[in-house]
């Protein structure tokens, strides 16, 4: 670890009515590195993303970034801050084309009119630096792209902002095994270019693909972050379902305390 | 699939075909656009003119224009509730209460006519602010609140206009809207600036896309696009040119009608919204996926709220157009088939009742199919009933066509 991490959550408590959704939750994510972010389903890893992405506030808890506290009250925040998510649903208008999903709620204008060329400039060149090379036209509509493209339109809308985290919702999750391996491409490419990636999936050989680090949740609490080399396939596994994995994890297995 | 990220400006030639290809792709794909509309008007017409000489008649050419521009302007305003996938049943009675507002103050309170419109004009947004909110805020679906309003105008325009009396309108300028004309001069220099300024404005675009390497509309293409404009319009404006009075030496009647202006003007307004605002695109973004709008920071509610605003609005400036050309207002202004030819316009012209897919354009050329409908069963002396059953069946056949080629566009893989 050369470099502090751009983005940390302490003490991070969420709840929905009387179901408390995140115990106590500790998270970081650091320049330059992809940090996975695993969880049985229902651990809380959509909660703990949307409460970084402003969409939920947390009830309690630190959101540092950049070192400096900051607060985050709803997704214009987290995005003035350089964060950004993409959705495991992506988020996109069918009835939308690239450029126009890719700068939905943040247009270019000059004057009161938009400034299509610009964007469609912009959006170009984004899609270059990521080496994305199989989309046939800016201006086709959103509906007629695969499941991959789709997923790398909606990862290039992120990276457009000059965004300093990138945080993944399962982006492979319904990617054949081709473009399974193009987008972890795009992601660990994401990463060689300074940008922190965290990245939420189930599958394990992506997640020993493309991370550095691993944060584990098991039931809303945060079982263990460890770096990805120092860990085993199985040890994830345990951290995953049952929250402890010898020396790691959380002291009491079923979560009461850690 | 090719692989190019930054399209190259390529030939004028093998760009034109990629236009042209991509067009027809579309189509295929079931993107029908204004197609179906433009086919059934050409249809329409020539079977109405067929059977009915005096269908082709410059008087009744200017009576199209008088007869459906109520109906096309309320379907202009219809067209941005319909783009969020929402509805407003309310549109047609909307209208009459702003016409009775008008006429009560015009004629029964004395206020001067442009008082009297801002009042209407005003009326309607109130109207849209209170149903868009009802449906935004409390969630209530648009498909009822809008019945309930349905109801409730209607006994709102009883009210007004005092019981089943009518109150006539004897204001020059309100009865000017629909019932006179431009000078035929001003006509051709209107017509003239409009298709160089489209031109001027295509060519200037396409020029500075091409100059930043972007790939721009072929010069055959605009050519195409301005050679049409320009026949189009000017074959209407050169009919509405012909004298239209029976003696012409007691009476002259001739030049395009004042409303005609007044939709055109209201036309380039929306579209410009539509098309090159963030408003217009957000409008299309909660139509497409209200979720990923509201993700993207744009705030849903007011978007919504905003739809329904100029939805009453243009049904209040329907309104003020039915009562000039009616010269005064009943408790049935608005009121019968007003709000499903408008629903129907909207349709008919390519609008989906889906959400996310309509233009401004689609309320004219929708607008246009419905009005000649009415116009040529008129003349055939069918009666109200037949005209009815037709008019609905039409609906259902536009409304079935949105939904098959949604269907085309689903299997298609161009949702």
């Amino acid at each position: 670890m050369s470099q502090g991490p751009i983005l940390e959550l302490r003490g991070i408590n969420k709840s929905f009515g009387p179901v408390q959704v995140l115990h106590d939750v500790a998270f970081s994510a650091y320049p330059g590195e992809v940090t996975a972010l695993v969880g049985d389903n229902g651990a809380g890893k959509s909660t703990l993303v949307k409460c970084i992405g402003g969409i939920h506030p947390i009830d309690s808890g630190e959101y540092f970034f950049d070192g400096e506290r900051v607060h985050v009250s709803g997704p214009r925040d987290a995005a003035a801050l350089g964060v950004e998510i993409v959705y495991q649903d992506l988020a996109l208008c069918d009835n939308l084309d690239i450029v126009q999903n890719m700068f939905l709620g943040r247009e270019r204008r000059s004057g009161l009119v938009l400034d299509e060329d610009t964007m469609e400039e912009m959006a170009a060149k984004t899609l270059a630096g990521l080496s994305v090379r199989t989309v046939k036209s800016l201006r086709q509509h959103v509906s007629s792209l695969s499941g991959g493209q789709r997923q790398t339109v909606a990862i290039a809308k992120a990276v457009l902002w000059n965004s300093k985290v990138v945080i993944l919702d399962e982006p492979t999750a319904a990617l054949g095994v081709a473009q399974t391996a193009q987008v972890l491409e795009l992601v660990r490419r994401l990463a060689d270019k300074g940008l922190a990636v965290v990245l939420i999936s189930h599958n394990m050989n992506d997640v020993f693909a493309v991370s550095d680090r691993i944060a584990a949740l098991y039931l809303g609490r945060m079982a263990a972050q460890v770096k990805a080399s120092e860990v085993t396939h199985a040890q994830i596994v345990e951290l995953i379902t049952s929250g402890r994995s010898g020396e790691l994890g959380l002291k009491n297995g079923n979560g009461a305390a850690s | 699939m090719t692989t190019e990220t930054l399209p190259k400006q390529e030939n004028a030639e093998s760009s034109l075909g990629v236009h042209v290809k991509g067009y027809l792709e579309r189509i295929k794909g079931g993107e029908l656009g204004a197609l179906p509309a433009v086919f059934g008007l050409v249809i329409l017409c020539v079977v109405f003119s067929v059977l009915r000489p005096a269908f082709l008649s410059a008087v009744n050419f200017a009576n199209l224009f008088t007869q459906g521009a109520a109906v096309a302007v309320i379907a202009m305003g219809l067209i941005f509730v319909l783009l969020l996938g929402e509805i407003d049943l309310s549109a047609g009675f909307a209208s009459g209460v702003c016409a009775a507002v008008l006429a009560v103050l015009l004629t029964l309170q004395g206020w001067p006519w442009y008082l009297a419109v801002l009042a209407a004009m005003v009326t309607g947004a109130v109207i849209g602010l209170v149903l868009g909110s009802l449906v935004a805020k409390l969630g209530i679906p648009s498909f009822v609140v809008t019945l309930a309003a349905f109801l409730a105008f209607q006994g709102v325009v009883l009210l007004l206009v005092k019981d089943g009396t009518n109150i006539s309108i004897r204001d020059e300028t309100i009865l000017a809207i629909a019932n006179k004309n431009v000078p035929p001069a001003a006509g051709w220099a209107a017509l003239a600036v409009g298709v160089i300024a489209y031109a001027a404005i295509q060519l200037v675009q396409a020029r500075r896309r091409a100059a930043r390497g972007l790939v721009a509309t072929p010069i055959a293409v605009i050519a195409a696009r301005v050679v049409t404009l320009a026949v189009v319009a000017g074959f209407a404006v050169y009919v509405l040119n012909v004298e239209r009075s029976r003696n012409a030496a007691l009476v002259s009647l001739k030049g395009v009608p004042i409303v005609v202006p007044l939709i055109v003007i209201l036309l380039i307004v929306w579209t410009f919204v539509l098309r090159r605002t963030a408003y217009g695109r957000h409008i299309y973004a909660v139509g497409g996926n209200a979720e990923a709008a509201r993700r993207a920071g744009i705030n849903v509610d007011r978007i919504r709220i905003s739809a329904f605003v100029i939805c009453s609005f243009m049904a209040s400036l329907g309104g003020i157009i039915a009562a000039s050309r009616a010269n005064s207002v009943d408790p049935n202004t608005g009121g019968s088939n007003v709000l499903l030819f408008a629903v129907g316009a909207a349709v008919i012209g390519g609008t989906s009742l889906f959400g996310g897919k309509g233009r401004a354009l689609d309320a004219l050329l929708g607008g246009a199919v419905v009005a000649v409908i009415e116009n040529g069963m008129g003349l055939m002396g069918y009666s109200a009933g037949v005209k009815f059953v037709v008019t609905g069946s039409v609906l259902l056949l536009a409304a079935g066509v949105d939904a098959l080629s949604r269907k085309r566009a689903a299997a298609t893989g161009r949702r």
